[in-house]
């Protein structure tokens, strides 16, 4: 099972259907079971039959997430691989030790790869689609893989699956999810 | 409770996204853009003056304002919109009905970012069969007020989407490539009632107009009745 992280507001808000939705349809698309939890709901550990987790994104001008870190503490040590979106980027980049900053991109982007890694092979440059007012630094213990002209666009822990991806691969770069959900299985 | 404003074209999406926002949050009031250039990049334009009957059946007040339609004053205009809809209704967000439209979408989102307004698109890349589907068994009753490419005929002009309109649909997406919900302007659609609305719009007068696989659907005369 696929753990979809809801970062929204409050659970069930009206930003479910526009963040956790399309990210849930592209894993259940690629043939695995997707339960959509609001991060308040986690506890102090995953559910059982969690194969990965995903964090999802939030509206432009939520960022209530971020106040709450002690919900994530389940996250530095999570025995599966993780991919966090925009909002999921910055909570695994705060929970490591990184630090958010302003940095604000809407729109269709270009993104370069600045660091090999399965997760983007053969993807030297692409667009994406961007919806963040924050950035962040990669943590101690974190690689940058890719940027754009304003920040950086992807990072990964040195040692384990656990990455970060601040666009949003749901629109118009399902492929980043199907890797990663490829990915876990060959753990 | 966000407090939010819905813009609203009159078709099946805004009006939809509306039902999604009333369910979650508040909405204060329908917000209009209505374009003089059929071929606005932002606002359609079939029928859109009768969204305030549309807001008349829901009980909400409506902003509207006019725009020449052209490419970036139009985004202006829509500031404009969303400014008096703050002002007089205290709208603290916005909703759209955008589910595929990146180029909307992102305008959207920086004027909301600009203003410091919220903004959400419930039906963002939903899936759009399953969305279509929900229109039907929630009540909603919605007409085709414009086609706009193959294999379009006449007939499909003031036709109520039902579940044969949608497996036809389901054929022509198939085959034409395009999208089932006409998001790419195929084909347009105007929303006579929804489970909302405290009466059903009856359209008294209507004219068609076609032409090579492109033709609209005017509502000449139209009033509130009870269901």
């Amino acid at each position: 099972m696929i753990l979809c992280l809801d970062l929204s507001y409050r659970p069930g808000s009206l930003a479910l259907e526009e963040f956790a939705y399309p990210v849930a349809a592209i894993v259940r698309k690629a043939g695995e079971e997707a339960k959509i939890v609001h991060y308040t709901g986690v506890g102090t550990g995953l559910p059982p039959g969690t194969d990965a987790v995903i964090l999802c994104g939030t509206a432009l001008k939520d960022t209530r997430y971020l106040g709450r870190p002690e919900l994530f503490c389940w996250l530095p040590e999570a025995p599966v691989p993780v991919l966090g979106i925009c909002a999921g980027m910055q909570v695994i980049s705060t929970v490591h030790g990184g630090e958010t900053e302003a940095g604000c991109e809407i729109g269709m982007t270009d993104i370069e790869v600045v660091r090999p890694d399965p997760l983007f092979a053969g993807k030297d440059c692409f667009q994406a689609y961007e919806l963040h007012t924050l950035a962040c630094t990669p943590p101690p213990g974190f690689w940058a893989l890719a940027v754009s002209g304003t920040c950086v666009q992807a990072i990964r822990h040195r040692k384990k699956a656990v990455y970060g991806i601040m666009f949003h691969p749901e629109v118009r770069n399902e492929w980043l999810v199907e890797r990663f959900l490829g990915m876990g299985r060959s753990l | 409770m966000v407090k939010l404003g819905v813009l609203c074209s009159g078709g099946k999406d805004s009006i939809y996204a509306a039902y999604r926002a009333m369910q979650k949050e508040e909405v204060a009031c329908f917000i209009s853009v209505v374009s003089r250039n059929e071929e606005s990049y932002m606002f359609h334009t079939p029928n859109v003056p009768l969204v305030a009957l549309q807001a008349e059946a829901a009980g909400l007040p409506l902003v509207c304002v006019e725009t020449a339609g052209e490419k970036e004053k139009e985004l202006q205009d829509l500031r404009d919109a969303l400014e008096c809809a703050r002002e007089r209704y205290g709208i603290e967000g916005v909703v759209s009905g955008a589910i595929l439209s990146v180029y909307q979408a992102s305008r959207l989102q920086q004027i909301c970012r600009d203003m410091d307004l919220w903004c959400f698109n419930p039906l963002w890349y939903t899936d759009q069969e399953g969305y279509m589907a929900s229109l039907v068994s929630e009540g909603f009753s919605i007409i085709i007020t414009g086609v706009f490419s193959e294999p379009f005929d006449e007939s499909w002009l003031g036709r109520r989407i039902d579940g044969l309109m949608i497996a036809q649909l389901k054929a022509i997406a198939e085959r034409y490539r395009i999208t089932l919900t006409g998001e790419g302007g195929e084909f347009e659609t105007f929303a006579l009632d929804a489970p909302f609305f405290e009466r059903r719009i009856a359209v008294r007068k209507a004219s068609v107009k076609y032409k090579n696989f492109r033709g609209v659907y005017m509502i000449e005369e139209a009033e509130l009745e009870e269901r």
